[in-house]
């Protein structure tokens, strides 16, 4: 199953689950407090995906490594690769 | 296992235009291998460069011999990897960018030992892996598109559009037969493919040192079609 097919099913699941709850006929209504908070939930949901997904990237972005000393032995290396291969004949 | 029973390692250069850069990445290949005692071959493949990089290819295969650089011209572009391992008589395969931006390090081979894993990834993301030579925007992008990988595609692996790793020669070949896209769409595709194939994956944290980030922005154009392959990937596998 692709991920998309996985995504709808998965869509398609807790939506029918919602929907039954939330939009029931009035004579097999849940209780008045659940229905009030079930009924935005999808929007809280969404929301709250927003934010989590803020938090990580920026998170993520903050924590990104800067490798200073990666570069920096790079170059060393370079200049030693460059005499080396100088000595063993090769014309750059 | 190769022949003699002990591992070699086959790495695969594709080039174009790093006349300057070409030399360097073998030199260091080689320092690396020799000093650790392993077998290896460098294929370098050029996509008719005109800066001369297949005579300075040529003058390191005289140098180094021609049972430790390989040289190979493919007809069609796009066709690198495919070239290179007919070339490859290494068990493992090696793939990095021939620009001095991948690091080169030993790491890959002692994880592999570690796990036995079929596939060794680099990752800038996690550990001490990182960047050098980005400015926060491009930062900002890569994490930003990397975040939305992982929550469509649950690849099971933190950095899927690095381009350096090492492959099982066999789970290499039966990747490229399976998978379509190019590019470094294709670099996700492998991962993803693989993972469902059931290869075990294992990451090592690499540097990316970048330093041409200054002559070649990351255009608007390159995102819509990153997000393009992204999306047929979300499709199709």
């Amino acid at each position: 199953m692709t991920k998309l097919r996985q995504w709808l099913c998965g869509l398609a699941l807790l939506g029918s689950a919602w929907a039954a709850l939330a939009l029931a006929p009035p004579r097999l209504q849940l209780s008045d407090p659940y229905r009030q908070a079930l009924l935005p939930l999808p929007v809280y949901l969404l929301v709250a995906f927003g934010c989590y997904s803020l938090a990580t990237v920026g998170y993520r972005l903050a924590t990104f490594n800067d490798c200073e000393e990666a570069a920096a032995e790079l170059q060393e290396h370079i200049s030693a690769a460059r005499a080396d291969l100088r000595r063993r004949g090769l014309r750059f | 296992m190769a022949a003699g029973g002990a591992d070699k390692f086959s790495v695969l250069l594709p080039t174009y235009n790093e006349r300057e850069n070409l030399p360097l990445v073998v030199w260091l290949l080689a320092r690396t291998f020799r000093e650790s005692g392993n077998n290896f071959e460098i294929i370098i493949i050029d996509d008719g460069s005109p800066d001369g990089t297949q005579e300075i290819a040529e003058q390191l295969e005289k140098i180094y011999g021609s049972d430790k650089i390989i040289i190979s011209l493919p007809f069609l572009s796009g066709t690198a990897y495919i070239h290179g391992m007919k070339h490859a008589t290494g068990n493992f395969i090696v793939i990095m960018d021939a620009d001095l931006s991948h690091h080169v390090s030993l790491y890959f081979v002692l994880k592999q030992k570690e796990g036995n894993f079929d596939i060794v990834s680099g990752t800038r993301y996690k550990g001490n892996g990182g960047v050098y030579g980005w400015d926060l925007k491009r930062k900002l992008i890569s994490r930003g598109a990397n975040f939305i990988t992982q929550v469509l595609l649950r690849p099971g692996a933190s950095d899927l559009t690095g381009s350096f790793r090492l492959y099982r020669k066999e789970v290499l070949q039966k990747l490229m037969e399976k998978c379509v896209s190019k590019g470094y769409v294709f670099q996700m595709e492998m991962i993803v493919r693989a993972r469902q194939l059931g290869y075990t994956i294992g990451e090592v944290p690499i540097s990316f040192v970048d330093r041409v980030y200054g002559e070649s922005k990351l255009g608007g154009n390159e995102i819509v079609s990153f997000l393009k392959g992204l999306l047929t990937l979300f499709a199709t596998t």
